[in-house]
């Protein structure tokens, strides 16, 4: 049997109680646990970044991270991302700019855009792109993202 | 070794080293290389695993006297912003720039980095140079005991370092350094971001009238621990930075590395690069 652990924290602003198991990650528990699917599930090693979700104010892999270290953490995953006028902003940009092609990258690259953007780095597309830079997209080959989030922060393309 | 049977979430620093002393514990903090190493398989995670988050002396960066402290917790973001490291110490900035990605650095923490003692470990040739120690707690009796040492004498092989299973590492202390100062850090890899480094060069000392002096040089992925090298310090020590001297100091520095082939670049290519990046960096402090 493997070790469990009750852990409570605060998920996209509702407070929740889960035992999850103590070897599991963030990501793991997310998914397959909660049930909120929306953060995906990459390389699981801190590559690609499409498990990216947002700790205390800060964007970080979800899939690096023990799941019982969210107990008493506020916690926001993609679709803790309502009514939120950034958030918001990003969405319209990424369809606007076509940032969007098989979308698997899309909800990582947007939790990461929008803890860009809250903590002001997107003053060019150099600081954009290097804000991204944990984020693997295959598609698109990254100009419509950088043109997405730059078109809500305002830098110049 | 012990299966996995308890967890535990101290919340000061009494607790966490009274729970090391039977040594049986793995400790969590950013948990950026646990979680991977963990789920591999490549690291048991022992009969305790314990999460440090919740210690308030483990966090904070802040002076104390002649000293920088910084916290075992304090994330590579939180040393990149910080306002006394940026005055202070830029190339441990600069460093931490070059550490993975955003993502990666909002979680990882310095003490992580240190005790994960990876040969390319990112921060560990800039604390080298800047002539960082390291602060161990235990609790051998019913007290709690701390000692230093030297972050060069700490690392003993590839994830091995002299830190007991008993002890904890609370912080790296960093002298504030003199005036006319230097230090220059170079990574090089593949690309900027989540690579790890091919080879790292860190080089600081007193810059005077051309003359360097108190020379500290470190060498990063080219042996299985990061490295001082004191051959290349001693050529350099007391001289005129001209192109005699420097291309002597890259002929020491490429003498004095023995780096192995793997994935990520041959014995050869490494000793070259040694060579190169050193006269570099060399030449860039000599025309600054």
């Amino acid at each position: 049997m493997s070790l469990k652990h009750d852990i409570e924290f605060t998920l996209n602003g509702i407070k929740r109680r889960v035992t999850v198991d103590v070897t599991m990650n963030a990501l793991a528990m997310l998914r397959d646990v909660i049930g909120l699917t929306g953060t995906k599930y990459g390389c699981g090693e801190g590559e690609c970044g499409a498990c990216t979700i947002q700790v205390d104010g800060v964007s970080l892999n979800s899939c690096l991270m023990f799941a019982v270290d969210c107990d008493g953490r506020n916690v926001t995953t993609i679709e803790g991302l309502t009514n939120d006028s950034t958030a918001d902003a990003l969405r319209d940009a990424f369809v606007e700019h076509g940032a969007v092609q098989c979308g698997f990258c899309t909800p990582g690259m947007i939790m990461q855009a929008d803890h860009m953007l809250k903590s002001e780095c997107c003053g060019d597309t150099d600081s954009i792109k290097r804000g991204i830079e944990g984020n693997l997209c295959r598609c698109t080959g990254y100009k419509k993202i950088v043109d997405a989030i730059a078109a809500v922060s305002g830098a110049q393309t | 070794m012990s299966e996995l049977k308890h967890y535990f979430a101290p919340t000061s620093l009494d607790q966490a080293v009274e729970c090391l002393k039977d040594g049986d514990v793995t400790i969590l903090a950013g948990g950026t290389d646990l979680t991977p190493q963990s789920q591999a398989g490549r690291v048991k995670i022992k009969h305790t695993l314990m999460n440090i988050r919740h210690v308030p002396e483990l966090a904070g960066i802040a002076l104390e006297g002649h000293e920088i402290r910084i916290g075992a917790l304090a994330t590579i973001t939180e040393i990149m912003q910080h306002p006394l490291i940026k005055q202070h110490l830029p190339v441990l900035v600069e460093a931490c720039d070059h550490f993975a990605s955003d993502q990666i650095r909002n979680a990882a923490t310095i003490g992580g980095n240190i005790c994960n003692a990876s040969p390319a470990g990112d921060t560990l040739i800039p604390l080298l140079v800047l002539d960082a120690s390291v602060e161990l707690a235990s609790m051998p009796e019913a007290e709690l005991y701390r000692h230093s040492m030297p972050l060069s004498t700490f690392f003993i092989g590839p994830g091995k370092t002299r830190r007991s299973l008993c002890e904890l590492l609370t912080c790296v202390r960093i002298p504030l350094p003199p005036e006319n100062h230097v230090a220059r850090f170079h990574k090089l890899g593949t690309r900027p971001a989540l690579d790890i480094s091919t080879i790292s060069i860190g080089i600081a000392g007193t810059l005077k009238e051309g003359v360097l002096s108190n020379v500290k040089v470190a060498f990063g992925a080219v042996a299985p621990t990061p490295v001082r090298a004191p051959r290349t310090e001693k050529a350099l020590e007391g001289q005129r930075l001209d192109e005699a001297s420097i291309a002597k100091a890259a002929d020491v520095a490429k003498d004095e590395v023995k780096p192995i082939d793997d994935v990520r670049a041959t014995a050869w290519y490494r000793k070259e690069m040694i060579h190169n990046i050193t006269k570099r960096i060399l030449s860039h402090v000599a025309q600054a």
